[in-house]
């Protein structure tokens, strides 16, 4: 299997697209009903002062999550 | 068009749904709760065309599944209490997220209204929506309007008016899931057979939610279904099915599905006419949430709110005193006057009782101040970044982002209350976290608190006022973040986690009605909860500090003692043309009385010269020789009466004292010395903490009294201290009697909002219990400690600081467990991250 990307590694700034979703139960749902599902592109706003959590933009409007959960987010960025 | 309607208002956070819900029913509106659970039902009522609307405003949410209490409470009043419309609420400027919702809606096979609000923000952002497509593809009718501005509210209320005509029209529309099909129908059609479970709820809608997993449907399933193991068998025999074929969990392709719907409609309808412009809120953020900047501004938001809340509002607060102080003489005037030596029982407890009461009224001011202000936070869309900022920091103590608003309210520096602050802990998504902010609300600074740690630093720490106020406003925090980790992670230990994901919203300007409804809805349940829980309380506590009472010699004493001044005075006064008028306790009551008259109206007319000389005419005009006795100084009759004044108040403030020492709560006090003097606290501190449990403030009334803390703020008690011998006060004490009201448990009140919140006794009961042994400890940590290495009181304040400041620090830095996943926990993650 070959390394594959992760939401929270991508830095503010970087735009991306999203491959798929490795969690499920809660978190999983939470993740699909704000919007992620794969193909959605996405733009990485801000960290917050402290580098966790950080905001993104996808479909138009802003949410902020946390590079734990993030990490469940498989990306491929453009 | 007539009888009653039944709307529900559903739609997702953000999307202007409680703007509708105001346009829609003004001010016809109630709160209750959702039965069972402490999820917000507001209900509205509006009348049009001779119908009777009832809309019910279900909680924001976005997305219709288990997972949360929000949406299982919206869901499970769609599907029991069978609304005959409802009215989806979809934010223009957000289409294609909003409608992942209504896709979920339609499943249920409900009669729907689209209402596409805020279509000038939508505008704004350069969309151009084609509503008339919209309602086409969907099936259904939609409504444009701009909530803000009122725009479609009399469309929207012609429709809902309407719809009990057209009873259960629910729209032709049907998701097409593709390669589920074949799954859902054949479940459909088992569903349809069982006799039990087919009109229940609408079979297709269970079928998608059974292959979902939904831990609900599949209760409901289970209890209802004739042959649940057969079912179940088949249920899982399709999922694992489906998982093979498509190697893609069936609830994940039926998420996908609806977005890739949704995305599909929104593609056909909306068109951008000019894009790519950076937004005013992106703006705004690189400054409010900049790495730098932002937490610099939160600090100025947290100022502003106490200055703006205590300080300003204090003196709006007491420009009110003076008012219900008033208030409070006309009502007591109406009330039995006590005799020269006897106090009607009826007398003592009402003025007990109003005291009690209006000692907290006279924190509405300061309270609405605060309210307000947090609600413009809100409305503006503050709120969400203070949690984006916090959340690292908060994470580490176990608490979560949204955490902050329930600390700001219950006074993360000084001044809150800290019912509206555990009130608010709903809106923390994750349930170890806000168990343990509920628990950890209690311990900040609420209003009361405030006033009783300015009354001791004013006594006992003339000269570092500053310091020790910011000692104490700043430890409470301190204290409590590690307590909160404490307790996630032995008593917490095991509870659900949620993860951290937010929406951002759009700044937008605050709306007046929606600030002052909050406000108002805040202020409202302080007034009820606070006011009916305390006046209940206070009638308790007198009890407890008025019987048994004096025993029949020592009131023969106190009475025979009152005899006796009476008599010095009838001497002092023979001949005079006051003793002649004097004959009996009415004529002196009667002076008495004339006294207090005479005094609150020049109370009255104070400042006015001229006012002030027509009071003393009026005065002399009416009873000279009263007048001559409460008026001239120098005169002997004035002398004789002030003799006996202070003889009978000194006899009266005895039999008090008496009596408080042989109370029940007096016994108690005293019960509890030998632990409580370790931390200096002799039993009338006992009395007036235990006491002050049903309303903090009475604490500083009674501390007061007790120690003899004069109006100017000085401590005069080492000349006082009188002969029921306690524990002299030392600015040391005052230290531990400061962090000991911080931790001390939550006042009454407030112990039953945390049972109201966690609707467990046993919460509630832990929350009582560990503040108190914890408050005692640090107590007699401080006074014994301090003691034992002779430190003043103000260096002990620094020592402990420093002392909390690590123990904060080293609980901080301990590491983080992983998040706990609810329902299976088939993570793929760790396998090829890391």
């Amino acid at each position: 299997m070959n390394k594959k990307i992760t939401l929270d590694f991508l830095p503010p700034g970087t735009c991306g697209k999203i491959l798929a979703l490795t969690a499920t139960g809660d978190l999983g749902q939470r993740l699909m009903d704000l919007g992620f599902y794969p193909g959605v592109e996405f733009r990485v706003i801000r960290n917050a002062p402290l580098r966790d959590p950080f905001e993104m933009e996808m479909m138009g409007y802003c949410i902020s999550l946390r590079r734990q959960e993030a990490g469940f987010v498989e990306v491929e960025p453009l | 068009m007539s009888g009653r309607v039944l709307a529900a208002l559903a739609g997702q956070p953000n999307s202007g749904k409680s703007t509708i819900f105001n346009m829609l029913t003004g001010a016809r509106q109630f709160v209750a709760n959702y039965p069972g659970v402490t999820v917000e039902k507001k209900v509205g009522y509006f009348s049009q065309d001779a119908a009777k609307v009832e809309l019910v405003d279900l909680p924001g949410t976005y997305s219709l599944t288990s997972y949360s209490m929000e949406e299982r409470v919206a869901r499970d009043f769609i599907l029991d209490d069978n609304p005959s419309v409802v009215l989806n609420v979809v934010d223009a400027s957000n289409l294609r997220r909003n409608l992942y919702l209504t896709m979920q809606l339609m499943e249920m096979d409900i009669p729907l209204v689209v209402d596409l609000n805020m279509i000038d923000v939508a505008r704004k952002k350069g969309y151009e929506i084609d509503d008339a497509a919209l309602s086409k593809l969907l099936g259904v009718s939609v409504v444009v309007t701009d909530g803000k501005r009122g725009k479609g509210r009399e469309e929207l209320r012609e429709l809902l008016a309407r719809s009990s005509d057209e009873p259960g029209r629910a729209s032709p529309f049907h998701l097409d899931y593709g390669p589920l099909e074949p799954a859902i129908g054949r479940l459909q059609r088992r569903l349809s057979l069982d006799e039990s479970l087919k009109d229940r709820c609408p079979r297709r809608w269970l079928a998608i939610k059974l292959l979902e997993g939904d831990e609900n449907a599949l209760a409901l399933a289970k209890n209802h279904a004739s042959h649940w193991g057969e079912l179940a068998d088949n249920l899982e025999r399709e999922r694992q099915e489906y998982e093979r074929q498509f190697t893609l969990p069936p609830a994940q392709h039926i998420a996908f599905k609806r977005h890739e719907v949704s995305d599909n409609i929104a593609r056909q309808v909306l068109r951008v006419k000019h894009p790519g412009m950076r937004s005013v809120t992106d703006r705004v953020d690189a400054v409010l949430c900049n790495r730098f900047a932002g937490p610099i501004i939160m600090c100025a938001v947290f100022y502003s709110l106490f200055e703006l809340a205590v300080n300003q509002g204090g003196r709006l607060a007491a420009m009110v005193t003076p008012y219900l102080g008033q208030a409070q003489a006309f009502l007591e005037n109406l009330l039995p006057a006590p005799g020269y030596m006897h106090e009607p029982m009826i007398t003592s407890l009402s003025s007990w009782f109003m005291t009690s009461v209006s000692a907290l009224l006279v924190y509405i001011p300061q309270f609405f101040i605060l309210f307000a202000l947090v609600a413009i936070l809100e409305d503006v869309g503050y709120m969400p970044r203070m949690a984006f900022m916090l959340d690292r920091i908060f994470k580490r103590f176990g608490l979560h982002g949204n955490s902050t608003l329930p600390l700001i309210l219950g006074g993360i520096y000084v001044g809150g209350c800290a019912v509206p602050g555990v009130m608010a802990c709903r809106a923390v998504p994750d349930e170890r976290a806000r168990l343990a902010t509920i628990l950890t609300v209690p311990l900040m600074n609420c209003l009361a608190k405030t006033a009783f740690y300015i009354m001791l630093v004013g006594a006992f720490f003339p000269d570092h006022q500053a310091g020790a106020m910011f000692f104490i406003s700043t430890i409470t925090l301190i204290m409590a973040l590690p307590i909160a980790r404490v307790l996630t992670m032995t008593v917490l230990k095991g509870r659900e986690t949620a993860p951290f994901i937010m929406e951002m919203p759009t700044y937008h300007l605050p709306t007046v009605r929606i600030v002052l409804t909050r406000a108002f809805e805040r202020i409202w349940i302080y007034i009820k909860k606070v006011l009916t829980i305390v006046a209940a309380v206070a009638v308790v506590i007198w009890a407890l500090l008025q019987f048994p009472g004096v025993s029949d010699t020592q009131k023969a004493d106190f009475e025979q003692r009152g005899a006796a001044a009476f008599t010095k005075f009838e001497k002092a006064i023979a001949g005079m043309p006051l003793g002649k008028a004097i004959n009996n306790e009415g004529d002196l009551m009667a002076l008495f009385a004339f006294r207090e008259d005479y005094r609150a109206e020049k109370a009255a007319a104070s400042g006015n010269r001229q006012a002030s000389k027509g009071v003393d005419a009026k005065f002399e005009a009416t009873n000279p020789v009263f007048f001559d006795a409460v008026k001239h100084r120098h005169s002997k009759a004035y002398k004789a009466f002030d003799r006996l004044r202070k003889a009978r108040a000194h006899i009266w403030r005895e039999r008090q004292q008496a009596r408080i020492n042989s109370s029940l709560l007096g016994r108690a006090g005293k019960f509890l010395e030998p632990v409580s003097k370790y931390a200096g606290f002799d039993w009338r501190v006992n009395v007036a903490m235990l006491s002050s449990f049903a309303a903090r403030e009475s604490a500083t009334a009674t501390f007061k009294a007790l120690y003899g803390i004069g109006n100017d703020g000085r401590y005069v008690g080492a000349a006082m201290r009188n002969s029921a011998g306690g524990i002299p006060i030392t600015p040391l004490n005052a230290t531990a009697l400061m962090l000991f009201m911080a931790l001390f448990p939550p006042c009454l009140a407030t112990i039953i909002m945390v049972r109201v919140a966690t609707r467990r006794t046993m919460w509630m009961l832990f929350g009582f219990a560990y503040p108190s042994v914890l408050g005692i400890a640090v107590a007699i940590m401080v006074y014994s400690g301090g003691g034992a290495l002779g430190l003043s009181g103000w260096q002990a304040m620094w020592v402990y600081y420093g002392l909390a400041l690590l123990f904060a620090i080293f609980m901080g830095a301990l590491p983080v467990q992983k998040p706990t996943q609810r329902t299976k926990p088939t993570l793929t993650k760790g396998a090829y991250i890391q």
